[in-house]
């Protein structure tokens, strides 16, 4: 399915949609991603009445419920320039999903939903192909070894196999190494998780083995849900290694310049 | 529908394997083998060049749909111009019966069978077994499957479940084979066994991989060669074919036939690429005496009438399969009915209602890697995630769960709310530990959970000094 096409991003001002496991795990992570558009120059806002995009219910059939939840991101962020994410998953909610659970006889909500499929960048993405900045002119402060781990749909919903590669490609002390099967599913699939934990699981030691293998000190991804899956999975196991949102990697390299 | 469905134990059933050691290696070695020599030949030229060869596909396999009715009155023309009697069969009863009518005209006792997931939904060897006919599968894998007395796992590695020594212990079991672990030793064998069936077969019965409007013609793709001697030996032949196998023309045929071969085993070309145009016509020396085309419906064009129409573009090639990461942890078994894996968890609940495979729509972690590799773009997700959405609306998704998301999104609707269940969870988790309530208790079974924020972003955002805010909002 083609996604709606987009105007530039180049100068807008942003509006940050946190995501919900960000907001109550992850904050700092937010933060990064804040810290580090402001790098760039770019003006950053956050809607305060947002919530979540509705993946939960979208995924499990409750449409209705969906569309509600929908209605509501609509107006959260109904002054938005640009909205950028820090997860694949929920830019792809956004983009994908949103145009399709709204009809025209929808009226307004349908050109909400429009409207904000066409301004909604998952985080990597709007820097590297939107802004067409890969390098962030940042570096490490110690030398640190990553691998990607390709989250799902912002691998094949959004077509991100590259940006985040981009950027850790350009930040200063960072080296880029393997993770076998990295295209791979780590299993989270949201509720599918609870629902068929032991299916889940096993995915997620498939992963756990191609991390331990892996001569990466850290595994780099885009969507904070994944990394709580392959981290809960990880720390189980006692494992040494663990998974970094893209952002927290990147504002290590802002040192001094971090709020 | 003959074949028990037991999809609605998919998880019980997908315990079983997860349990099985040697069913994970099996299943694991096969699909990832598998999928990467797709890789390597789909793509052989250039990553466009594969694209390209999908699209292409996938618009002749639409282009078939949405002409269907016409272009199966034309292939019932051409078949029919070529020597083949054609007959119709609504349901599973229907077709088995019309074979087993020919089977009696022809005085047949004795039946050889190449590969057909058709007959599989069919049920068409029990049928045939029940009426006192001894049928036997020619294709190794299958060949292995019937001595087990199991069902296909996968839809082109029928046997990919198993390991050597367990294939083994079958022939060795079951036809007295001197114990051996060399692979072409065993094949060897079977291949001795299978050649008297072949010699003295009445009757041979096929699927089709697809049937050519424009010239009333099979294709039929193998690498064996045993699907040729099936159709080509015995005195009779009998095509059992899906109504949505059909293509237009011998064209849209080669370019599927690119495609199929190397989405599923990677190859460029099956080692038999065949034209099926009837029986020995005059002046030819082989060929069967009497061929006959059953053009099998049992529930296909309820499911043209439906959103789901297009998944009867599926060419039967397995790539979902070996790129399901649900299904590289367990196989086809659980699925509970003929097909297993992402193909199967949208075909299940169609063919045999919604109520009787509850599970399967959401056996899927909504990853994407089945549309990415469907050689003919079926939107695999797209159909579990509207099937998920038939499960509410028809009352199949639990009680729970209604509540929870009807709670849910009276949470998620007010920001005051949100941050309140944000509160709420913190302080959860503070006296409760890894302990989480109801379903999401499952989640603790295998993973740690991280701790909540002491802080949320909403609260960070609110106590950053103003000289960090220049769109403060």
């Amino acid at each position: 399915m083609a996604l709606p096409a987009r105007e530039s991003p180049i100068g807008k001002r942003v509006s940050l949609f946190v995501t919900c496991i960000v907001d109550m795990i992850y904050p700092k992570t937010g933060m990064s991603a804040v810290d580090i558009l402001e790098h760039v120059g770019v003006e950053v806002d956050f809607p305060p009445d947002q919530t979540c995009c509705a993946q939960p219910a979208f995924n499990s059939g409750y449409r209705d419920e969906a569309r509600t939840v929908a209605k509501h991101f609509f107006k959260a962020f109904q002054d938005a320039e640009v909205i950028v994410t820090p997860s694949g998953s929920c830019a792809a909610m956004v983009r994908h999903e949103y145009p399709q659970l709204f009809a025209p006889e929808d009226g307004e909500s349908y050109e909400q939903a429009q409207r904000a499929a066409s301004i909604t960048w998952e985080f990597s993405e709007f820097l590297v192909d939107g802004l067409g900045m890969a390098n962030l002119n940042l570096t490490l402060p110690v030398k640190q070894s990553f691998a990607m781990h390709d989250a799902c749909h912002g691998l094949r919903g959004l077509g991100l196999g590259q940006a985040s590669r981009d950027l850790l490609a350009h930040l200063g002390n960072a080296e880029l190494r393997e993770l076998n099967e990295c295209e791979v599913c780590c299993g989270f699939g949201g509720l599918f998780s609870v629902k068929m934990p032991d299916i889940s699981n096993a995915m997620l030691s498939n992963k756990i083995d191609n991390i331990d293998a892996s001569a990466a000190d850290t595994i780099v991804t885009g969507d904070v849900s994944c990394l709580t899956q392959m981290n809960g999975g990880l720390s189980r196991n006692k494992s040494e290694k663990r998974v970094v949102h893209v952002a927290d990697v990147l504002a290590q390299g802002l040192g001094g310049e971090r709020a | 529908m003959t074949q028990d469905v037991q999809s609605n134990n998919f998880i019980a059933l997908a315990d079983v394997a997860l349990r099985n050691e040697d069913l994970q290696h099996a299943i694991g070695e096969g699909t990832r083998t598998a999928y990467y020599r797709r890789l390597d030949t789909m793509f052989a030229n250039s990553d466009e060049h594969g694209e390209f060869m999908r699209q292409q596909a996938a618009e002749a396999k639409r282009r078939a749909l949405r002409e269907l009715p016409e272009l199966l009155e034309t292939a019932e023309r051409n078949l029919q111009k070529n020597g083949y009697k054609v007959e119709w069969a609504e349901d599973a009863a229907q077709a088995n019966q019309l074979v087993l009518d020919i089977a009696r005209r022809h005085q047949v006792r004795t039946i050889t069978k190449s590969k057909s997931m058709l007959t599989e939904e069919l049920g068409t060897n029990h049928a045939m077994e029940n009426a006192g006919l001894h049928v036997v599968e020619t294709d190794l894998g299958e060949y292995i499957i019937q001595l087990a007395g199991e069902t296909p796992s996968h839809i082109v590695g029928p046997v990919m479940h198993k390991t050597k020594a367990e294939i083994r212990d079958v022939f060795v079991r079951e036809l007295g084979m001197a114990p051996t672990d060399n692979a072409e030793k065993m094949v060897a064998f079977a291949r001795r066994m299978l050649r008297e069936d072949f010699l003295s077969a009445d009757m041979g019965i096929s699927g089709g991989n697809f049937l050519i409007a424009e010239t009333g013609s099979i294709g039929l793709v193998m690498n064996e060669g045993n699907g040729r001697m099936c159709t080509s030996l015995p005195r009779v032949h009998v095509a059992l074919i899906g109504i949505e196998k059909i293509v237009d023309t011998v064209e849209d045929y080669i370019t599927l036939t690119q495609v199929l071969p190397s989405s599923s085993t990677g190859q460029k070309m099956t080692v038999y690429t065949n034209i099926l145009n009837g029986p020995s016509h005059a002046g030819e020396e082989d060929g069967p005496e009497h061929a006959y085309v059953i053009l099998v419906d049992n529930g296909r064009s309820d499911i043209y009438a439906t959103k789901y129409a297009e998944v009867l573009s599926c060419i039967r090639c397995g790539a979902c399969q070996n790129a399901c990461p649900v299904y590289r942890t367990m196989g086809g078994h659980a699925y509970g009915w003929v097909y297993g894996g992402p193909i199967g968890a949208v075909l299940t609940p169609l063919f045999v209602g919604l109520e009787n495979a509850t599970p399967l729509p959401h056996a899927s972690s909504l990853c994407g890697s089945c549309k990415q590799v469907c050689p003919v773009d079926i939107d695999l997700p797209r159909m579990l995630l509207d099937l998920r959405w038939d499960l509410v609306r028809e009352g199949e998704s639990k009680a729970g769960w209604d509540a929870a998301m009807k709670m849910w999104a009276i949470g998620m609707t007010s920001p005051r709310r949100f941050a309140l269940g944000g509160k709420a969870a913190r302080a959860g988790q503070a006296i409760m530990g890894d302990y989480m309530p109801g379903v999401l208790g499952n989640w603790s079974k295998h993973r740690d959970f991280p701790d909540f924020a002491p802080k949320p972003f909403r609260q960070l955002w609110r106590e950053r000094a103003p000289s960090h805010k220049p769109g403060t909002s």
